[in-house]
């Protein structure tokens, strides 16, 4: 990859040790996508915020860099592990370290955003316009169904490139990869969000390219589509999918293709509570939830997540009064993926629409899975 | 042996046992970086330690995160000593970068299966090389 003198300089340390190792990260990366060099970058969505995944190390290193380091351009933040306005049942340690990483992203000029979903929360840029995301379903999302070109960042690439502006121009950012090479073709008519969370993670698993074609995918409304990118976000390396196109190579996803993905995250039959929320929820499913909760009471504990900006606004138009009064518990700043409001010590069984809540609920917290869609849990679960 | 060829993602040098594996790898939801192990019952490398391996894998998967885990194996003193892949990715190139581990490119997806694992290897990414035992 071909640096210019700036760079260059910026890399040797010439502006000081914060950049250089921003560059050096950014080199790494370039290299490692094929890139010849550096083009700007307008926004970069940063993961790596919760306590439970980055851990004291992760924390430390960011309390460091945060005194040296200023994001030069928007920069919003992942979820973090807990709600900040209901810290009970959340031990004061892990709000400590929890507030420590969130003090050092704000030092470095982030949008306390701690969101999943910034594609819901934030003005979108024009279409082409670059930008690094780090979070998996947004990177996925953004490329496939907004148009605005990511690479499927890491936690410190897109630190990185907030902190520089900078990014490779490869990968995902360079039309000839956004053309899908296999296409996945489901054989049954889908039925429900769960069904596209079962392609999104096959079509991840089998697939090693950046982009994936989806045969007769046409489109899809807000909640099937997260819960496609959510999944293929979790399996694979893939960041795009398309909506059909020309394919050389097809793989069909069939019946037993997706039993054999709900085989290898769903491991109980029943759960004694219910999740919902990654990627956090947002208007279009809440607004949904209310109506299928409409009346009904949950008769297992019900924890859904959205975003603060989403609970906010549902607050106002009184969504959330609504949903509140199925007996579900609505949490911000946080979503299902390794919170210790779901842990193995207080659940068994978790229930869960979520491909990639299950996977993290289990590989993770080492918790056992159930997963349904969002109104068999209405059906199943309410009275 | 010597595989030559193989492309810089981030520089150095490491020597130690290889761990091979043709699964790809979730660093966050898979490995355990206070033990330094693969804390995964379904992937192969299930239980083994990571530490001052040859780390040989096709790729990352999954979470963005996995860069900080295996930033937080370094600084556990549990890192591999050089990791190398089939079709390096931003995950492990970002997190080796800042974590200082050599990490090298293979020139083909086929070499995989020329590494035998439990075998001593060193790899120079400076150069672009893997020396397997015996040396010559």
């Amino acid at each position: 990859m071909e640096l210019s003198r700036d760079e260059e300089k910026a890399l040797d340390g010439d502006n000081g040790e914060a950049l250089a190792t921003a560059y050096r990260i950014l080199v790494a990366i370039g290299e490692a996508t094929g890139a010849q060099k550096l083009v700007p970058t307008k926004w970069a969505h940063i993961s790596g915020v919760n306590y439970n995944t980055i851990g004291d190390e992760g924390m430390r290193f960011l309390e460091k860099f945060s005194h040296a380091a200023k994001f030069a351009i928007r920069a919003t933040i992942n979820p973090m592990g807990y709600d900040r306005s209901k810290p009970e049942d959340i031990s004061h340690n892990f709000q400590q370290r929890q507030e420590n990483i969130a003090r050092s992203y704000e030092r470095m000029g982030a949008t306390p955003s701690f969101t999943c979903t910034p594609y819901e929360v934030f003005e979108i840029p024009q279409k082409g316009t670059v930008v690094s995301f780090a979070e998996s379903n947004a990177a996925v999302f953004s490329n496939s169904i907004l148009g605005i070109m990511t690479n499927k960042e890491s936690a410190l690439s897109a630190m990185s490139s907030a902190v520089t502006g900078k990014t490779p121009l490869s990968d995902l950012r360079l039309e000839e990869t956004r053309k899908p090479k296999i296409a996945v073709e489901p054989d049954f008519d889908f039925m429900t969000e769960l069904d596209y969370g079962l392609l999104g993670y096959f079509a991840g698993r089998e697939v090693k390219d950046s982009c994936v074609a989806l045969s007769r995918v046409k489109k899809l409304d807000t909640i099937q589509a997260k819960a496609l990118c959510g999944a293929i976000g979790t399996s694979g390396s893939c960041g795009m999918f398309t909506f059909g196109g020309k394919a050389k190579e097809k793989i069909t996803f069939g019946k037993k293709e997706a039993q054999s993905v709900r085989d290898e995250l769903s491991s109980a039959n029943d759960g004694d509570i219910i999740t919902l929320g990654s990627p956090q929820l947002g208007m279009n499913e809440l607004k949904l939830l209310a109506n299928i909760t409409e009346s009904r009471k949950f008769t297992r504990r019900c924890i859904i997540f959205c975003s603060r900006a989403i609970y906010n606004n549902s607050v106002k138009i009184g969504l959330a009064g609504k949903i509140e009064k199925s007996g579900a518990e609505l949490k911000c700043d946080s979503c299902i993926c390794l919170t210790p409001y779901i842990t193995k010590d207080r659940f068994d069984a978790v229930i869960t629409n979520s491909i990639k809540g299950a996977y993290y609920l289990s590989k993770s917290n080492k918790l056992k899975v159930v997963l349904k869609d969002i109104k068999t849990i209405a059906e199943e679960y309410m009275k | 042996m010597i595989i030559s060829n193989c492309r810089k993602i981030v520089g150095g040098i490491g020597e130690g046992e290889m761990l091979v594996t043709t699964q790809p790898i979730n660093f966050l939801a898979m490995v355990d970086a206070k033990k330094g192990t693969i804390s995964d019952p379904l992937h192969e490398l299930y239980g083994k330690s990571l530490k001052g391996s040859i780390l040989i894998l096709p790729y990352a998967i999954g979470s963005s995160v996995g860069a900080y885990v295996i930033y937080s194996l370094k600084e556990y003193g549990n890192a591999p000593s050089a990791v190398v892949c089939s079709n390096a990715d931003i995950t492990t190139a970002s997190g080796c970068a800042l974590a200082n581990i050599p990490v090298l490119n293979l020139p083909h997806v086929s070499v995989i299966s020329q590494l035998e694992h439990g075998r001593k290897a060193r790899v120079n990414a400076d150069v672009g090389t893997i020396t397997v035992e015996p040396w010559q």
